[in-house]
């Protein structure tokens, strides 16, 4: 029973914990991709860069905040320095549509050239972020790390493993939360939403019913600025902040979005978790999880992985393979073509 | 302007440009920007194949230029029968093991009728195959890592001339190309996109990681050439006597020691010129090659047809054509054009080193030469690549030059002054992206625009 106790302790400490943070972390990541598939339906490839540049804005001005000996208490400054954050990334990306994509709107352009431009802004951004911030790891988390420790909890129950809860693990849980709670408010309850949402099912017959378009490219640029932020950050307090990596978290991302079901919010979510819980379990190893299980003369000899480490991404791209020969769109029904 | 004259004058700059460089800077350093403008324009014929004649839009250049690196590695070195011995076997078979199980799988999905039992039985098989070659594989690469690790670790080459890998290099793209166009295109036009970006960072990955065959990150150095050794040609008579002939009016004013060292300068910086006029050679008939052929298939019937696809896909399938086995044949052509490229850059380079592929260089500048030179238009593709790498290159010297311009009026060591200082080398990508954006945006078709027949019906 006891080893039963510290083989669920030892999954929940590697792989459920992390794979809810993760999780979350990408479905912010793929809400953005996902209503920008919807409303102005081109995939951005810029978003990992988004992300990386709202962070930059956050690590920017949490450092500054430290400066002056602004603090938030047990909470990481960076979520004082969120909402500035945001507004900086926005209006970089309203610039960035105002200059850039508004002109593709304008002549209709094929999907793919949006999607090209956004490799161009992608490629914008990336300098901008390695010029001001440099391309090497910054850590930001400050206030307490952990809410329970490993040895904590080891003394408290008297297991031979321990649950470590980082804060950030839980902010970004509860953040999580909130925020798709607002988004889905927003998207459900008030005009703005509504009609973003007719905007997204038909757009010629929501600019028939007096929809501003301008208005409804406005408000989704923000919300896309406002998720880039927080998941850049939330990823950022979690590891640490190094301007490839998120361009890395593009390949992820875009998978979620896609097995979810393209331009779909709730999709995206689910995505998410799909594909953080997929690439937590098959790259965990195994061997002290089922030593506690088995008894002693089947204990594994190897570290019983299904993937090493380094092969991560192959598991969001196989998902991504799977759900385009299987069901291409997506869990819940998406758009396609 | 017409475009011959547009890219004479686009040549011609390029060909002054050089010529700066070699005077002022040395010939070393212009050829060897000239080898890698050659190569890139290679690369950037494939990229026009697909997206200049479809409209596909491949974010994965830099996998299928790695490719290219793995079949130099594969094809030049030496066979290590040792390794061959301790594991080659164990690799093969699972590899045998790997093609039945992909096979059950195939055999499984088209014969089963869909349902529980059909989803069942292929998560036993995959799932199944996965744990039994795991078994196979895992020992026999262990045994293979094991031997001699410092110097090979690896099951090593077919010990073949190192020109052919760049066949077999286009040869690996393709079937690359083939497997990713048959999943993803046909569904939206992004998702080739997607999945192209996914298998380029998957095929790095494995190259770094798979120490068996191309010895991850340890690289694989001292691959065989396939011209001369600068050392070899310095001691040739010969050559000696050819540098003595054409230096002849500068070292008429040395006599005795002094003309003989300065002579043997000669012939050492002779020796790496030639050696690098050689290569250019090579390149240049590659290049020469293969836009002889793209030019010649995009004036034939195919061509029209690829642009009528391009240009309007419904009308092109009411007319019968099959667009999706179009875009797969196109796709798979271009991989293989930029899987030779990559090819002959591991060959110049000598040594194949996983971690210097990274996306920015390898994927995103080779398409701001296509967009800059004219999506559609295989020489100004060609322009594009030149004249690109020659700005990337030489841009971070001027960017430093311009950055300590910029900073001389603030106080010597702030922190500012040597932050702008450092990170002057970033403002290249933010360059690049802006001259990219500028382009599409306001004149599409580039330096050299697509040249379209237009001929007007009289009523």
């Amino acid at each position: 029973m006891i080893d039963f106790l510290n083989a669920l302790t030892l999954f929940a400490n590697f792989v459920l914990i992390p794979g809810l943070a993760y999780g979350s972390q990408l479905a912010l990541g793929a809400l953005g991709i996902t209503l920008l598939y919807g409303i102005l339906r081109f995939g951005n490839f810029a978003h990992g860069d988004t992300m990386a540049f709202g962070t930059m804005t956050v690590v920017l001005i949490t450092w500054y905040f430290q400066s002056i000996g602004i603090s938030f208490g047990p909470l990481p400054t960076a979520l004082l320095a969120l909402p500035f954050g945001i507004a900086l990334t926005a209006l970089f990306l309203i610039l960035s549509d105002k200059l850039v994509y508004k002109h593709y709107r304008e002549v209709k352009a094929p999907p793919i050239r949006m999607v090209m431009a956004s490799v161009g802004v992608m490629f914008v951004m990336n300098g901008v972020v390695r010029f001001i911030i440099g391309p090497n790891d910054q850590n930001f988390m400050d206030g307490e790390r952990f809410i329970m420790k490993a040895r904590a909890f080891k003394n408290a129950t008297g297991l031979n493993e321990g649950l470590a809860i980082k804060s950030s693990q839980l902010l970004t849980v509860v953040i999580a939360i909130v925020l798709v709670s607002a988004l889905f408010w927003f998207l459900n309850k008030t005009r703005t939403g509504k009609s973003m949402r007719a905007f997204s099912d038909n757009e010629d017959l929501a600019l028939l019913s007096g929809i501003s378009p301008q208005r409804v490219v406005l408000v989704t640029w923000i919300l896309v600025g406002a998720l880039a932020t927080v998941a850049g950050v939330l990823y950022g307090l979690d590891k640490s902040f190094k301007p490839f990596t998120y361009f890395q978290l593009l390949l992820p991302m875009f998978a979620a979005a896609i097995v979810g079901g393209v331009g779909h919010p709730v999709g995206a979510i689910l995505g998410g978790f799909v594909v953080a819980f997929s690439e937590v379990t098959v790259t965990y190893a195994y061997k002290k999880f089922l030593t506690y299980l088995l008894p002693t003369e089947y204990a594994p000899d190897g570290l019983m992985q299904l993937l090493s480490t380094d092969y991560k991404f192959a598991v969001s791209f196989i998902i991504l393979v799977v759900v385009l020969l299987v069901k291409p769109t997506g869990l819940l029904k998406g758009k396609v073509i | 302007m017409s475009n011959s004259l547009r890219a004479l004058l686009g040549f011609g700059t390029f060909a002054i440009l050089l010529y700066l460089v070699g005077e002022y800077q040395s010939w070393n350093v212009a050829l060897a920007i000239l080898n890698l403008c050659i190569i890139s324009g290679v690369m950037a014929l494939g990229v026009n194949i697909q997206w200049g004649y479809a409209g596909l839009f491949n974010v994965g250049i830099m996998g299928f230029a790695a490719l290219g690196g793995v079949a130099a590695v594969l094809v030049s070195q030496p066979v290590i029968e040792a390794a061959w011995a301790a594991g080659g076997s164990g690799v093969l078979i699972s590899g045998v093991m790997l093609l039945i199980v992909i096979g059950l799988g195939f055999f499984t999905a088209k014969r089963l009728q869909a349902g529980w039992f059909r989803t069942l039985s292929m998560v036993v098989i995959i799932l199944g195959g996965y744990f039994a070659i795991r078994q196979v594989y895992d020992p026999a690469v262990l045994a293979i890592e094991a031997d001699n690790p410092a110097k090979s670790g690896y099951l090593g080459g077919l010990g073949m001339p190192i020109i052919l890998s760049w066949i077999v290099g286009g040869l690996f793209a393709a079937g690359v190309a083939w497997i990713i166009g048959k999943i993803s295109l046909g569904l939206r036009s992004d998702y080739l996109a997607i999945a192209t970006l996914g298998i380029s960072e998957i095929l790095i990955a494995m190259m770094k990681n798979e120490d068996w065959l191309t010895r991850g990150v340890k690289n694989v150095t001292g691959l065989s050439r396939p011209v001369p050794y600068e050392l070899a040609i310095q001691d040739n008579p010969r050559f000696i006597e050819w540098v003595e002939w054409f230096n002849s009016s500068q070292l008429a004013g040395f006599t005795g020691e002094a003309k003989v060292a300065a002579l043997r300068s000669l012939v050492v910086e002779g020796s790496s010129i030639f050696v690098k006029l050689c290569y250019a050679g090579l390149f240049l008939s590659v290049l020469v090659i293969v836009l002889i052929l793209c030019v010649t298939a995009l004036a034939s019937p195919w061509g029209r047809m690829v642009r009528a696809i391009r240009d309007n896909e419904v009308s092109a399938a009411a007319m019968g054509k099959n667009i999706t086995r179009r875009h797969l044949q196109i796709f798979v052509l271009g991989s293989a054009v930029v899987g030779i490229a990559g090819a002959m850059l591991t060959t110049l380079d000598g040594q194949f080193t996983p971690s210097t592929y990274q996306p920015l260089r390898y994927t995103f500048l080779i398409w701001v030469m296509v967009i800059v030179g004219g999506s559609g238009n295989n020489l100004g593709s060609v322009l594009g690549a030149f004249l690109i790498w020659f700005i990337w290159i030489e841009a971070e010297p001027a960017g430093n030059w311009l950055m300590q311009y910029a900073t001389q009026w603030m106080e010597e060591g702030s922190g500012l002054k040597r932050h702008l200082l450092d990170s002057a080398q970033h403002m290249r990508l933010f360059i690049m992206g802006v001259v990219m954006l500028t382009v599409m945006r306001f004149s599409p078709g580039g330096i050299l625009p697509e040249r379209t027949n237009t001929t007007t019906i009289k009523a």
